[in-house]
């Protein structure tokens, strides 16, 4: 079978033949390299879905090399919205220093007595791999680089919800410019997630307790008032207009 | 001038980074990936401590467990210093915010304190429910905390640079060099003291490996080149269940909840509980009788499964096509994890080389000795991570500041440069496969003699024909042709090493076993160092 992938170099698609049968798409680049072509350059590592390395786009859509499947005709390309080092290797630098910004982190340990209960509240939200598919399948970025994102939202979620969390105030406060009203609900980061992570729920249940913190929908207090812009509309572009 | 480098951005590496931070040094940490990429991730089953929250468990015990899968080989004071530093450590990653799993209090017989309501599950070869965990996701959960907790303490990190060589003008270390991947250039980086925390070197056993495409020894082997000591290289943990096509590791704890071993002919053959050298040779023993082995976690159901093993469940219908809710999941053995590395002392600093520390599975702290247990890698990443920080800080309290001159730094530079201007070269990823067949099939499992002479042959061989190896992409920068080139000549250099010491060693203990020579010998109840001497 033959695949197509996006050569950095040249800014065009090259074919590659694969032997026929079923085989991971690292699998795939990894023989790729050894056998036929040893410039082009990914990135790999645990080959099981967890170290969160090799996410590519297959067909325009977010998968990780390991877990998808190859299918003749297939079109690999780098992610979206991350600089391209070459080929399909990105630089992750700018979409990490969301967690820097959002300042996902434990603030402040206050002991609790976690139950099981407690623990499901989150569990899934910290199987994330940081493989950057949601980063790479979030539209806003194509409007407002600055935006959090949803991996980093996920993670402020995830901690602000965390009994042990003494100060869960303080990452509220962190994500609500360029964060979590600045999210259009689209749903393509929960759609791509490898871990099966919801980060546009995430962002919803932020959205309420933001509330509680006493923050507001910037653009609807901008929309009502004409008060100060909060973010999000700096760049002409209101990803609430109409709600 | 940094007070401590720390070379490795893993579990091992970021624990390092808080403690020395914490105790006050300036500190730099210099990966080949990003931090969340490292093969922390793939520990599933969880980490030891006898918090005794499921029932009676002391300290004690658990040394004794530990003690008694090592096979003798293990230094019984730094095990000591680990079991009981484990608890302490345990409190420590919960007050970071590492999200364990739990049971209600009700259940609980630790009571009311905040590990109290850890869950913890059996593992092979303890003597208690002892191993805590985040389903089956323990180490992702442990190091995406520990990388969380860097961000908050303002950890500077230098990403996607790989280690070239230390810099010890006599005997202490002076810092390191390494190429940074994206631009292709050679650096120098000046450091009081320096944590090593660069991880195993399963991946010899490439195709044979759970290990991740990295772990390829570089630290151990800059550590072999600048003169420090390696010691117990022979022993090499196999994982019982890894899944037979794609190696990937399918974790203990499925065994710990209850799943069973079977051969085709739908007889068990072992206690699955018996620690991993036990269960790996007796699976190899089927296998060679021509049985295919399963492993079976049909009886648990579909909710337990999902609850305990999410992970393995998604990992057995993806790889293998089988549904562990109701099919069996064929299984092999294969290398997992690296007992032998860098020789240290009881502060963790390198035999050879002052004021070079290292911590987790690149050290031989000489807690695992002959064999690991389930659940005290993690362990021991984090608690002599930490304790390496703090060690490589009181070092950095006393060290010179004059930096080093730059001999080690145009040294390498002419050496990658020699490597780009080579022509005609041969295809080295042909040989990184042989090596690993090699190694799987004559350094494996089951050893013996004649064959590891064989093997050391044709890996003399290999390092003889590497001169006509090279790169055919010739890109200075992101150029991994390269780097993965450095990385097999690191595997070629530890290669001897490991066959050496098991040949030497004429006896079985642990997870060496040899034919012939079938039990434990007294006379060989010792380390093998091995060190390079100008």
């Amino acid at each position: 079978m033959q695949i197509k992938i996006l050569r950095s170099e040249t800014n065009t698609h090259q074919s590659y033949r694969l032997p026929a049968g079923e085989i991971p798409l690292l699998s795939a680049l990894v023989y790729i390299k050894e056998t036929q072509d040893a410039t082009l350059t990914f990135s790999a590592g645990c080959r099981a879905s967890v170290c969160g390395t090799c996410a590519v786009r297959v067909n325009g859509r977010e998968e990780l090399a390991c877990a998808y499947k190859v299918k003749p005709g297939d079109v690999i390309e780098p992610l979206q919205y991350h600089p391209v080092l070459r080929d399909l290797k990105v630089d992750k630098n700018q979409a990490i220093a969301t967690l820097k910004k959002g300042t996902t982190w434990m603030q402040q340990f206050q002991e609790a007595s976690l139950s099981h209960e407690d623990e499901k509240r989150t569990e899934k939200q910290t199987d994330c791999i940081l493989c950057d598919s949601c980063y790479s399948a979030c539209p806003v970025f194509a409007v407002n680089p600055d935006f959090l994102g949803p991996f980093a939202l996920t993670r402020a979620y995830r901690y602000s919800e965390d009994k042990r969390e003494g100060d869960a105030k303080t990452i509220i406060d962190n994500v609500q410019t360029n964060g979590v009203w600045d999210c259009t609900l689209c749903g393509e980061c929960t759609a791509v997630c490898p871990k099966g992570i919801d980060p546009k729920m995430d962002i919803t249940m932020l959205r309420g307790t933001s509330l509680q913190h006493g923050h507001q929908d910037p653009s609807f207090s901008s929309q009502n008032f004409g008060g100060p812009d909060f973010g999000g509309g700096g760049f002409g572009f209101d990803p609430n207009g109409g709600f | 001038m940094i007070d401590v480098l720390i070379i490795g951005s893993g579990g091992a590496g970021l624990s390092a980074a808080l403690s020395a931070k914490e105790a006050g040094a300036s500190v730099l940490v210099v990966g080949k990936t990003y931090p969340t990429n490292s093969q922390t991730s793939m520990a599933q089953g969880g980490m030891n401590a006898a918090l005794g929250n499921m029932g009676e468990d002391h300290v004690a015990l658990h040394i004794q467990d530990t003690i008694k899968s090592a096979h003798g080989l293990c230094d019984e004071d730094m095990v000591r210093q680990m079991c009981g530093d484990a608890p302490q450590t345990i409190a420590w990653l919960e007050s970071i915010g590492v999200p364990f799993s739990r049971i209600d209090a009700s259940g609980a017989v630790g009571g009311q304190h905040p590990t109290g309501t850890v869950a913890q599950r059996q593992m092979g070869g303890a003597s208690a429910k002892r191993a805590c965990y985040a389903q089956d996701y323990t180490g992702l959960k442990i190091l995406h905390t520990l990388y969380d907790t860097c961000l908050k303490e303002k950890i500077d990190f230098m990403d996607e640079h790989y280690l070239l060589n230390l810099i010890v003008p006599e005997d202490t270390i002076k810092g390191a060099t390494f190429l940074d991947i994206r631009t292709g250039e050679v650096k120098q980086i000046n450091a009081k003291s320096v944590v090593m925390a660069t991880g195993g070197y399963g991946s010899i056993y490439h195709g044979f490996t759970t290990n991740m495409y990295g772990a390829t020894g570089d630290g151990i082997a800059a550590v072999m080149r600048a003169g420090g000591a390696v010691s117990d290289m022979e022993f090499i943990q196999f994982h019982p269940t890894a899944l037979k096509h794609s190696c990937i590791l399918i974790s203990e704890s499925a065994r710990g909840e209850g799943g069973y071993l079977f051969n085709e002919a739908g007889e068990r053959f072992i206690d699955e509980l018996k620690p991993r050298d036990e269960v790996a040779r007796s699976i190899f023993s089927q296998m060679q009788q021509g049985q295919r082995v399963y492993l079976d976690v049909r009886h648990l159901g579909e909710a337990k499964l999902m609850e305990l093993l999410p992970q393995e469940v998604e990992l057995c219908k993806l790889h293998e096509h089988v549904d562990p809710a109701s099919e069996l999941i064929p299984i092999k053995p294969v290398a997992h994890y690296s007992m032998g590395g860098i020789d240290v002392d009881h502060a963790l600093e390198v035999n050879g080389i002052k004021g070079c520390f290292a911590a987790g599975e690149c050290s031989n702290a000489k807690v695992h000795g002959a064999n690991r247990l389930g659940g005290n890698s993690l362990l021991e990443i984090t608690a002599f991570g930490r304790f390496a920080g703090e060690n490589a800080t009181k070092h950095s309290i006393y060290a010179s500041s004059k930096a080093a001159d730059d001999a080690q730094l145009q040294k390498d530079r002419t050496e990658i440069e020699a490597i780009f201007e080579k022509e005609g070269n041969t295809n080295f990823y042909s040989y990184r496969e042989s090596l690993g067949n090699l190694f799987y099939e004559k350094v494996g499992i089951v050893r013996e003699n004649t064959q590891l002479n064989e093997a050391l042959e044709e890996v003399i061989a290999m390092q003889v024909a590497h001169q006509q190896m090279g790169i055919s992409d010739k890109s200075q920068t992101n150029n991994q042709n390269l780097i993965e080139f450095l990385e097999f000549k690191n595997a070629l250099l530890l290669a001897p090493t490991i066959i050496s010491a098991a040949i030497a060693r004429d006896e079985s203990r642990g997870a060496h076993y040899k034919v012939g020579f079938e039990e434990e010998n007294e006379d060989f109840k010792k380390h093998f160092v091995l060190q390079w001497k100008d």
